[in-house]
């Protein structure tokens, strides 16, 4: 009897963390979101958040900008990942694991050296990042999430049914069709699961608009990360906690294509 | 043949873009010159200012302390609990996977807040005060960026796994502990060592979770736990990408590189290898 539950003991130490900096971290963000400072319940953050035309402008902006750069991702990400799994093109791994190498050098580092980058180039048109944040987040967005939408693409585009592509061909699709009626469907996993890996983090990313911005583009993000500057718990946690639900809302509408989510942020190894 | 041209220039200036903005940093690195883009002779100043600041050394030191420490936890606690919930009964298993699930999906800056808020209400109650913030809340940020990677990483090795070689073990006279750590542990290894890398990566590239949960401890003393990451983003904050961090940035990729390149070769090898054997099975 005693070794029966010796092996399911081991789940003990697993289960409790969870429960400890997952479950509860979670619960406290509720508490939060619904007491002032004192620990009295309120309704002081849920009021404040949507009586500020600042916050609700930001929540706006940042799901704008999430969408623009998928839009982006996908339209860069989608022939590139063709092509990469086309043996006609590529036949070498290497050369997919090219695209996913810069994920391993330090992401804050990159981010600097692309805003050095740009400054230099705007500088030959006689302008500054300042002056162009918008451009500057967008660059910084795809070229950091471009390898996260290849990947997930790639997977499906190995698996792509070429003898169905030609059926449609021969049955009279022109190319267009060809690619809306069959090529998109066949593909629409990958599509999916790129598409989550770019709009979130984008919604909540910090470093990047706050770098490539100079601090002129709020995202969510960055809302979040100035209430914890300013040690406003309850504010954070409110903001925390739409983010929370939307994050829930998007995943649970998507329910149907997504794998078991392992390949989410960093799925080379 | 002209669209084999056209498909290869596309893919190689996407990868020129990317590469960008590391190639500048790294060929400006083999000079002294400290302004934006000037150059001014071959050097490797920068590399010996490099070692020579104190700043950088700690930061790096103390992200890499980190990364292998909570790499090292992360992979135990999540590889033990992978063979626990596997053995466990199907309703068990559906909730603690559900669980484990929240934060592969949720936003870094959502598990950082929830995680901040929770240290700070356990000071403010239960330590009189004081902030608990220290080595210990930092550590337990990056393993619950960590763990469900590893579980996700474990679990489909476990189920390819015969189930009845456990009790197999068993009848042949061995102990629990040994049956794990003898027929079990080897059967998933693969998937614990992926785990392994894949928690220290993610360890090392981390902001947002290290910015909240840290404070005082590890090679900083008793200032704010400075990692890479944060030294970086508050120098950067101020100005251009300094220096000798051109030299830090050549170092990192090389260290990549190899590890990629060879990380390819083996994969290479091993599917040739599988290749090879199949073609032989089948001929016989």
């Amino acid at each position: 009897m005693k070794y029966k539950y010796f092996r399911k003991g081991l789940a003990l130490p697993f289960a409790l963390f969870l429960i400890l900096f997952v479950i509860i971290p979670i619960l406290f963000i509720i508490f939060y979101a619904f007491t002032d400072n004192q620990g009295f319940f309120s309704f002081d953050a849920v009021v404040s958040f949507f009586t500020s035309t600042t916050k609700l402008n930001v929540l706006l902006v940042s799901i704008l900008v999430g969408l623009f750069n998928t839009v982006l991702c996908l339209l860069i990400g989608f022939p590139l990942a063709y092509l990469l799994a086309n043996p006609k093109f590529n036949k070498n791994y290497v050369l997919v694991m090219l695209f996913v190498m810069p994920m391993w050098i330090n992401f804050v580092l990159r981010t600097g050296a692309l805003r050095d980058l740009l400054s230099i180039v705007l500088g030959w048109f006689n302008t500054t990042n300042g002056e162009h944040p918008l451009f500057c987040t967008m660059v910084g967005m795809v070229t950091n999430y471009l390898p996260f939408t290849i990947l997930p693409l790639y997977s499906t585009m190995l698996k792509l049914d070429k003898s169905q592509i030609e059926a449609a061909q021969d049955l009279g699709c022109n190319p267009f069709k060809t690619f809306t009626r069959n090529i998109i469907p066949q593909t629409l996993p990958g599509l999916v699961s790129a598409s989550m890996m770019v709009f979130m983090p984008t919604i909540s990313s910090y470093v990047i608009s706050d770098t490539l911005s100079e601090g002129k583009i709020m995202l969510f993000g960055n809302s979040i990360y100035l209430s914890f500057s300013n040690s406003d718990w309850n504010g954070g946690s409110f903001m925390s906690l739409i983010m929370l639900i939307i994050i829930f809302i998007v995943m649970f509408a998507t329910k149907k294509f997504q794998g078991n989510g392992s390949e989410r942020r960093l799925s080379a190894w | 043949m002209v669209k084999k041209i056209f498909a290869y220039s596309y893919i190689y200036i996407i990868l020129l873009i990317l590469y960008l903005p590391i190639l500048y940093l790294i060929v400006f690195s083999f000079t002294e010159a400290t302004t934006l883009g000037s150059w001014s002779g071959f050097s490797l100043q920068l590399y010996s200012d490099l070692f020579k600041n104190e700043d950088v050394m700690i930061a790096l030191g103390n992200t890499l302390i980190l990364a292998c420490l909570s790499a090292l936890v992360s992979t135990v606690i999540g590889s033990l609990g992978a063979i626990g919930v596997y053995y466990c009964k199907r309703g068990f298993r559906t909730v603690i996977e559900n669980i484990n699930q929240v934060p592969v999906v949720n936003a870094e800056i959502v598990i950082a807040m929830s995680l901040t808020v929770m240290f700070v209400f356990m000071g403010q109650n239960f330590f009189g005060g004081e902030s608990i913030f220290s080595f210990w809340t930092l550590l337990a940020g990056h393993c619950v960026l960590a763990i469900p990677f590893v579980y996700l990483n474990v679990k489909p090795k476990l189920l390819q796994m015969d189930p009845a070689l456990y009790e197999a073990a068993m009848d042949l006279g061995s102990s629990p502990t040994k049956a794990i750590h003898k027929v079990i542990i080897p059967q998933i290894l693969p998937g614990i060592f992926s785990g392994l890398l894949l928690s220290f990566t993610l360890s090392l590239d981390d902001f947002i979770v290290t910015a909240f949960t840290r404070g005082p401890g590890l090679l900083s003393g008793a200032a704010q736990i400075e990692t890479l990451s944060t030294l970086v983003q508050s120098v950067i904050k101020k100005g251009a990408v300094p220096p000798e961090l051109r030299a830090l940035t050549t170092i990192i990729f090389l260290v990549v590189l190899v590890i990629v390149l060879s990380y390819s070769i083996y994969i290479n090898v091993k599917r040739k290898r599988i290749a090879k054997h199949h073609r032989r099975s089948l001929n016989a």
